[in-house]
């Protein structure tokens, strides 16, 4: 006997603990033994959901029989936008429809492949104890039906795939999706879950190629992807696919990745994953205040987060170019809350000034220009002013006087401008930092002062207001001289 | 490679047209002589290759109208007549009634069972060709016996198995002919065996064969021949799948008969 051997080997070591360890294996089949003395009660068919759905936790208190059906078609659906692709799927999409049962469940097991299917399939279902986790006993020809039957002895998240040769192909054409065994005393109570799975696509044309687009055995085998997705499709879960959830909700993620090749490094943009529990094994102690998990090909981990704040949360894979190149994006859309505690947790952008190293905001005009002899009249101040304006200050308020909303303030018919011709001086000779108010919009950033000549202002001064539907007023050296005389430092938003 | 293709293509209609007859019409031109020869099956440990004996096979596989004749001749082997045990419940299930195929004629007939393709042979004096004899053939393009190393031979198969099953199903004959004449080997359905469950024994029988591991996960990888030949793969798992009453949409027949020259050796 295999065990005599080890006894023996132990106690040649003389290590009595290990001794009686084997001792206390070779009572066998305990687990099991535990598990099947509960009595089965019942019989039910099991709620199974597309992606990103999840069916309701399992609320019974006993053992029961649990009856799958899965059906595997072979369909044609949208890789990304203009690419098709044909994809094996287990209930019609990719991912593989989520199954929920309860540790020390017997679950019948019906898998039906669809008569249009070219190929035989079969399904290996990691959370099954026994050769193959039902490959054999599930390999089923076109139109035809498995059953086979397993008691579901290890709580955790666990995946499935196809199983039949080749492998790799299957895989790769969407064969995989997530079967959860929920630990006899249930999984803590969310408010939201969800069901995401990532997986890698290699088609015959590079990314984007439009058409339908046919798998590639060499790229497959290069492990060079065209596509890494979350969902079965580029866009799944982005804009009106997007996970939706209410600021204050603990937020459940049930993360698979059916790989063929790719692990994956999954990260939540603008959020820390509060509790990690490893490889889905949901019944460890999970790990805490994590910022990224891989997730193994083949393999899935369960993730917990509270959102504390409002707005919208990247799903990625941080291996960065399958996110932004590739596809793997996803996005979780967090709405409402205390928009006060929204606002200490995360302000959004309070600021963006102009960067000054040089630690001041003079400017200084060419000296050609300031050389040049005065203007005669208005219209020579125009037309000099218009040269300034076209050089200097159409860079922040734009050639059209239009500004940029947000950022930079309009002249175009505007009030701040033509409320206040001193005002307006002071403003270029001095500077102006801080909120104003223009034509009703709010802009807070900085305009530096410009070390114009007092021609220069006044020149620059009587263009804008003879523009854009300003008040014409003409702007002459002297009463820049009369502001200049009066000192002063940046105007402060001017009181508004 | 394309004009030696039409050359072929051109020839052949040449002969038919000089014989002043269909080739589908003239008996003797339905099957085509197979020279003796030999070649590397996909799951063997060494890589001895394997005999194949001189045969002879249909050049195209048997047709909804072929097989209406033979249900005529033989009311047994019609749907409602046929027992469970040798033909599952999707039996001819397009058909319109016992003795009604619809409209596709020429198309080949599928959802049939092993029991029931063989009987078709036998009342022709035929028997299905074997894996062997089949893969054999089924190595060759318009103009090489062996085309599995050649890329747009490999194409053609996986392009198969990536696009939808959509019915009716097109003429064998509008496929081309392979350096042997024999079309539609690939591309257009799958094909029954006479020892479709020798070579891969799965199932029931599982137990007393190895072979089987070779067919889940890194298994077939390991003993595959040639690792990357994921097409000839799929055909092994396929037949792997089967048993002698199960019919399917996609799956239908050909037949084969000795050499009349040679002697089969058994």
């Amino acid at each position: 006997m295999k065990y005599t051997k080890h006894i023996l080997a132990a106690v040649a070591v003389g290590l009595t603990a290990t001794a009686t360890q084997v001792v206390a294996q070779s009572d066998g089949q305990s687990k099991a033994k535990a598990i099947l003395a509960e009595p089965l009660k019942g019989e039910e068919v099991a709620i199974l959901t597309h992606a990103p759905n999840v069916p309701p936790p399992i609320t019974r208190k006993h053992r029961t029989k649990v009856i799958v059906n899965l059906e595997v078609t072979e369909v044609v659906k949208k890789m990304a936008d203009g690419v098709d692709y044909t994809f094996w799927t287990f209930g019609g999409s990719v991912p593989g429809k989520f199954m929920r049962v309860r540790e020390g469940d017997f679950v019948e097991f019906h898998l039906a492949n669809h008569p249009s299917s070219k190929m035989p399939h079969n399904i290996d279902l990691h959370a099954v104890t026994g050769p193959g986790g039902g490959a054999a006993a599930s390999f089923t020809a076109p139109g035809h039906e498995s059953v086979f039957s397993f008691t579901a002895l290890n709580p955790g998240l666990f995946v499935y795939h196809c199983a039949t040769a080749p492998v790799g192909m299957h895989i790769a054409n969407g064969m995989y999706g997530l079967i959860l065994v929920e630990p006899k005393e249930g999984l803590p109570k969310v408010d939201k879950e969800f069901y995401v799975m990532q997986g890698d696509f290699y088609t015959k044309g590079k990314y984007g190629e439009a058409g339908l687009q046919p798998f590639s055995m060499e790229k497959a085998i290069r492990e060079d992807a065209d596509y890494v997705v979350f969902n079965g499709a580029v866009g799944s879960l982005t804009g009106d696919n997007a996970l939706q959830a209410t600021v204050g909700d603990t937020v459940r993620l049930f993360v698979g990745n059916g790989g063929p090749n790719l692990v994956s490094s999954f990260h939540v943009i603008g959020e820390i994953f509060d509790k990690v529990y490893t490889e889905g094994g949901i019944t460890s102690p999970p790990n805490k205040n994590v910022q990224t998990t891989l997730v193994p090909a083949g393999g899935a981990t369960v993730v917990e987060f509270a959102l504390d704040t409002e707005g919208t949360f990247i799903l990625v894979d941080h291996s960065i170019f399958r996110a932004f190149n590739k596809g793997a994006i996803g996005m979780l859309k967090a709405t409402g809350g205390d928009k006060g505690i929204n606002l200490k947790v995360y302000s959004g952008k309070t600021n963006d000034s102009v960067y000054q190293p040089e630690g001041g905001a003079i400017q200084s005009m060419p000296e050609n220009i300031k050389a040049r002899p005065a203007a005669k009249n208005k219209e020579e101040r125009i037309a000099r002013g218009k040269t300034t304006y076209m050089t200097i200050c159409s860079a922040c308020h734009q050639p059209t006087g239009l500004g940029i909303p947000f950022a930079f303030p309009p002249l175009a018919k505007s009030d701040y401008l033509n409320a206040d011709k001193n005002r307006a001086i002071s403003t270029v000779i001095n500077g102006l930092v801080g909120e104003v108010v223009v034509n009703g919009k709010k802009f807070n950033s900085v305009m530096p002062k410009l070390e114009f000549s007092d021609e220069d202002v006044a020149n620059v001064l009587t263009y804008v207001y003879s523009e854009w539907g300003n008040n014409g007023s003409e702007v002459t050296p002297d009463e820049v001289k009369a502001v200049r005389a009066k000192g002063g430092k940046a105007a402060a938003g001017g009181g508004h | 490679m394309n004009s030696l293709h039409i050359l072929a293509l051109f020839l052949l209609i040449n002969c038919s047209e000089a014989m002043g007859v269909e080739p589908s019409t003239l008996s003797s031109k339905e099957m085509a002589d197979i020279p003796a020869g030999s070649y590397v099956p996909l799951y063997t440990k060494d890589k001895t290759p394997r005999e194949v004996a001189a045969f002879r096979l249909d050049i195209v596989s048997v047709t909804q109208r072929q097989y209406l004749a033979f249900v005529e001749k033989h009311p047994r082997w019609q749907r409602s007549k046929v027992a469970r045990l040798f033909a599952d419940t999707s039996y001819l299930k397009d058909w319109k009634s016992d003795t009604d195929p619809g409209s596709d004629l020429d198309s080949p007939v599928t959802n049939v069972s092993w029991f029931a393709a063989r009987a078709y042979a036998k009342h022709l004096g035929k028997r299905l060709p074997t894996v062997d004899e089949w893969e054999y053939v089924a190595r060759a393009d318009a103009t090489q016996a062996n085309a599995t190393a050649d890329e747009k031979y490999t194409a053609v198969i996986l392009n198969w198995y990536s696009t939808r099953f959509v019915g009716p199903l097109p003429s064998p004959q509008s496929f081309p002919p392979n350096i042997y004449g024999i079309r539609a080997l690939h591309g257009l359905i799958w094909e029954w065996n006479q020892d479709f469950n020798n070579a891969m024994v799965t199932g029931e029988s599982r137990g007393d064969s190895g072979i089987e591991r070779n067919l889940f996960c890194a298994g077939g990888a390991l003993s595959a021949t040639d690792v990357r030949n994921y097409a000839a793969f799929m055909r092994y798992a396929f037949r792997s799948s089967l048993k002698g009453n199960y019919t399917t949409a996609n799956l239908g027949f050909r037949c084969a008969m000795d050499s009349v020259n040679h002697t089969k050796k058994q």
